[in-house]
């Protein structure tokens, strides 16, 4: 790679977060018109990376990138196959049409520039996802994804049901993000590298080492969570609650597709091994049943879509670990159909939602004559969702049923699934796409008209595209599906299936599976009755799980704290004390680590003897003070003796400080104790006072062993001497004890200065909420 | 303790511990003394002329709310740090310069402005937290 490229692709890498922080200003400038301007952003892109197509579909690998942290081989690099290139192509094409459609979607709403910011950011960070080389940046995209997604589900956030979807998608998708950190991490220390094109040639290692099981669940554990397989698929339903230009490019074009981004992107070496080859299909095959029956029960367009989303990932899935050339190139071929006609169809949605006013599809009918150009867009988009010649869908679909069908149980089992899945989901593809449309003209909300131009140019081009792609089969094969099949499974691997209908088992499993289709599609009512039985007949779900999850959380949460913070200084207090007596007293008693009796000096002056009497003195005033003050005052006694002590055996610094120290001790304790507005006197039996007199004598006994031990220790003087000796040639200082605090340990004064500063904050704010709550 | 001797005497008690205070800030890196030690010998002072005159007397002497003055502190010994970059050393690197006024030499380092830093913090820390308690409840 030039550097010149090397700079435009980390360009493009940068631009859609430039874009963003240019979205608002530019929208207050042209009001909802600044979706042309902003949709240019994703053009570029796409166009820059369009211009990787030859050489990708050459079989070649573009890497580059730069160092970021080298000194823990961390770099911003990316890698770019087959694989990368189609997700960056459908990532930056579907964003440019998402972009102009956001821009009628939201016309005239207050926050619109706000609403192009984040999906610009959003952009960014997928696009970052599925380019990434590095481990590290990988993880960083892949929970910036999670966070854009947080802001664009919960963008309408005056609504309870927008928060908890936003945050329950959170929870789920950057609690999965933790998981993959950690399998990232795992797969670093097997492997010894950090980057995606090394990985590749440690297939064999990471296959045979005692590890594989862990990294293998840490790393489905953040590719479930983020494609919404079962049992995490419920973020995604509710994550409806969103805009629907969002649900058309987050939550079923892109974002949702980077746990599949990610286990095709180990498939090579992670895959084929027996762990991989059950666990994958096997979740990927319920997903795609509890998912399309779960479609089938709503009513509302958007869910039926959103539904259907979580059953075709499913199926990628479930293909992605089936582990045949024929499930790779199907897995490759219904990603870029899903892609296409999920995206096309939810604007579809979002496009009568926003012309009518509902999306309940039992309130919708007759619609073709007011939107004939929606009816267009949502019938192409059908056809291909369906799986009908000549559309993209119908190869993708021919492909899977090829992969699929066989003699073996679990063939036919997997068989069996994709046949009942692709079958509701082609009722509820046919479901969406004419039941608005045909019938009787129903009253609506709203008057019903064609949408804008900026509404429906989005839906058409993707609608179109699934048909032109399957037309033109074999350039698409080409420039597209056969490196995205190469790049999956590791090895070379051309994908040659084309539109024309052709007498084989993979065909009449699709002209079952659309037999079966019409039938369901035709007894919808029936069957949406049959599918809210049996979720009624469960009754709980995991979607009511994390609410009790989140409410348990909460209980426990509260239990604790109410535990460890009752609010009353006393158990505080006691607790403090006990702690301490208890870290002082319990190793010696457990290692014997007692200290040796300590010998009279012999020959100690008198002035030495008196000071300690007179500390001693000030013990007895303390216990026998008439009332609190006097013992405060009393305990200054004690504290400048020690200072005279300090100053007798030359250390002068202590005993200055030890006396400034005992001087606003006993003020600001005088101070506190007006504050607390205590009894002048201790009035407390004699028993209540005993564990309080035990604890004190056990710390000071604790504390008086303490220092006795460590005196009578072996004494390194190493740093005694470093500082005596260079404390005036290194630091011009002859105050040693001043030049540490200052210079040599400067950075540890800075830190505890910085806690002295916060500790003023956080007493001055204790004190003046006190005095609010008093004053209120 | 409200005497009128006490009252009499506490601004120019006061007056002398502050200058005491900053005599032990700057001779602090070569005899006892230092920015802590003499943070502390501030705080006591206005402690004094708090107890003499009450807290709206100090405030008004202080000028600034004390916090702010603890805050101005950490600024400077961060800035006082922060200053070896310019000349490409690790951070916290003492620098001393030596210039001649009226023909006396005057060391002066990146040392003492983090020293100065550390005094600040004190006095304003502490005051604040004395005066807040001094206040009582009327404030």
């Amino acid at each position: 790679m030039t550097a010149d490229t090397m700079g435009l692709t980390f360009l493009a890498f940068c631009l859609p977060f430039l874009g963003a922080l240019a979205a608002p200003a530019l929208t207050r400038l042209l009001g909802h018109h600044a979706a042309w301007p902003l949709a240019l952003v994703p053009l570029a892109v796409f166009l820059h990376f369009l211009g990787f197509n030859a050489e990708i579909a050459r079989g070649e690998i573009v890497t580059g990138g730069y160092a970021w942290v080298p000194s823990y081989n961390v770099s911003f690099s990316w890698l770019i196959d087959g694989l990368s290139l189609a997700f960056l192509l459908l990532i930056s094409g579907i964003g440019a049409l998402i972009v102009l459609y956001a821009g009628g979607y939201l016309k005239g709403h207050p926050h619109q520039g706000r609403f192009f910011s984040f999906i610009l950011m959003f952009m960014g960070s997928m696009l970052g996802v599925v380019a990434s080389d590095s481990f590290l940046m990988l993880f960083v995209f892949w929970e910036m994804t999670s966070i854009t997604s947080f802001l664009l589900i919960g963008f309408d956030h005056a609504r309870e049901a927008s928060r908890r979807a936003a945050l329950q998608a959170l929870i789920v998708t950057g609690g999965g993000g933790l998981f993959l950190l950690a399998g990232l991490l795992l797969l670093w220390d097997v492997t010894g590298v950090t980057q995606f094109s090394l990985l590749m040639s440690f297939g064999p290692e990471l296959r045979a080492s005692p590890f594989y099981l862990a990294i293998l669940f840490l790393v489905l554990g953040g590719a479930f969570t983020k494609s919404a397989q079962f049992p995490f698929h419920f973020w995604l339903p509710n994550a409806m609650e969103a805009p629907t230009p969002v649900s058309a490019y987050l939550h079923s074009a892109t974002m949702v597709k980077a746990g599949v981004y990610l286990l095709m992107r180990l498939n090579p070496v992670m895959g084929e091994t027996p762990a991989w080859e059950t666990v994958l299909p096997a979740v990927g095959g319920l997903t795609l049943l509890v998912g399309a029956v779960l479609a089938i029960r709503q009513t509302d367009l958007k869910l039926m879509l959103a539904y259907t989303t979580v059953a075709s990932l499913g199926l990628l899935v479930m293909l992605t670990g089936f582990g045949s050339e024929h499930a790779i190139a199907a897995a490759a071929l219904y990603l870029v159909a899903h892609s296409l006609f999920k995206g096309a169809l939810f604007m579809v949605a979002g496009l009568i939602d926003h012309e009518t006013g509902t999306r309940d599809i039992t309130k919708l009918g007759g619609l073709r004559r007011a939107m004939p150009v929606t009816f267009l867009a949502a019938l192409l988009a059908a056809l291909s969702m369906g799986g009908l010649p000549p559309f993209f869908g119908f190869l993708a679909k021919e492909e899977v049923y090829a992969a699929l069908s066989g003699g073996s149980l679990r063939q036919i089992a997997f068989t069996a699934a994709a046949i009942i899945g692709n079958g509701l989901m082609f009722a509820v593809a046919f479901a969406v796409a004419l039941k608005p449309f045909l019938g009787a003209p129903v009253q609506t909300p709203k008057h019903a008209h064609e949408g804008p131009a900026l509404l429906w140019i989005g839906p058409m081009l993707l609608a179109v595209k699934g048909l032109v792609i399957g037309l033109f089969s074999a350039v698409t094969h080409a420039l597209l599906t056969s490196p995205l099949a190469s790049a999956i499974s590791g090895a070379p691997q051309t994908v040659t299936i084309s539109a024309l209908p052709h007498l084989s088992l993979a065909f009449g499993l699709s002209l079952l599976t659309v037999a079966f289709g019409l039938g369901v599609f035709l007894m919808l009512d029936r069957a949406r009755e049959a599918a809210n039985r049996l979720v009624e007949d469960i009754g709980w779900g995991p979607d009511r799980g994390f609410d009790q999850a989140m409410t348990g959380l909460v209980r426990a949460a509260a239990a604790i704290s109410r535990l460890l913070q009752p609010g009353r200084m006393e158990i505080y207090m006691t607790a403090t004390f006990a702690v301490i007596a208890l870290a002082l007293l319990v190793p010696p008693v457990v290692y014997g680590e007692w200290p040796r009796l300590p010998v009279w000096p012999a020959g100690m002056p008198f002035h030495e003897l008196a000071v300690m009497l007179l500390a001693a003195l000030g013990i007895g005033a303390v216990l026998t003070a008439g009332n609190r003050l006097t013992a405060i005052v009393a305990l200054g006694i004690q504290g400048l003796c020690v200072a005279l002590l300090f100053l007798l055996f030359g250390a002068p610094d202590l005993a200055f400080t030890q006396f400034m120290i005992e001087t606003l001790s006993v003020v600001i304790l005088a101070l506190v104790m007006t504050r607390l507005k205590l009894t002048p006197r201790d009035h407390r039996p004699l028993r209540e006072k005993i564990p309080d007199a035990v604890i004190a004598i056990a710390c000071g006994v604790g504390f008086a062993l303490y220092l006795l031990r460590v005196t009578q220790g072996r004494f390194d003087t190493a740093l005694t001497d470093f500082f005596n000796l260079y404390s005036k040639t290194i630091a011009h200082g002859a105050n040693v004890v001043n030049v540490i605090i200052v210079d040599f340990r400067g950075t540890d004064t800075l830190g505890e200065i910085a806690v002295v500063m916060v500790t003023g904050l956080a007493i001055l704010s204790i004190i003046r909420i006190r005095k609010g709550r008093a004053g209120a | 303790m409200n005497t009128l001797i006490f009252r009499t005497v506490a601004p120019f008690l006061t007056a002398l511990m502050a200058l005491f205070s900053i005599f032990v800030l700057l001779r602090g890196h070569n005899e006892p003394g230092g920015g802590f030690i003499g943070g502390l010998i501030a705080v006591s002072a206005l402690a004094i002329f708090g107890i003499a005159n009450g807290i709206a007397a100090v405030r008004r002497a202080l000028w600034f709310h004390p916090m702010a003055i603890s805050a101005f502190g950490l600024f400077i010994a961060c800035l006082a740090g922060l200053l070896s970059a310019a000349f490409g050393v690790p951070f916290m690197t003492g620098l001393w310069i030596t210039p001649t006024v009226l023909g006396v030499e005057i060391p002066l380092s990146s040392v003492m402005l983090f020293d100065t830093g550390v005094y600040l913090v004190v006095v304003g820390a502490i005051t604040s937290i004395a005066l807040a308690l001094e206040a009582g409840d009327d404030v």
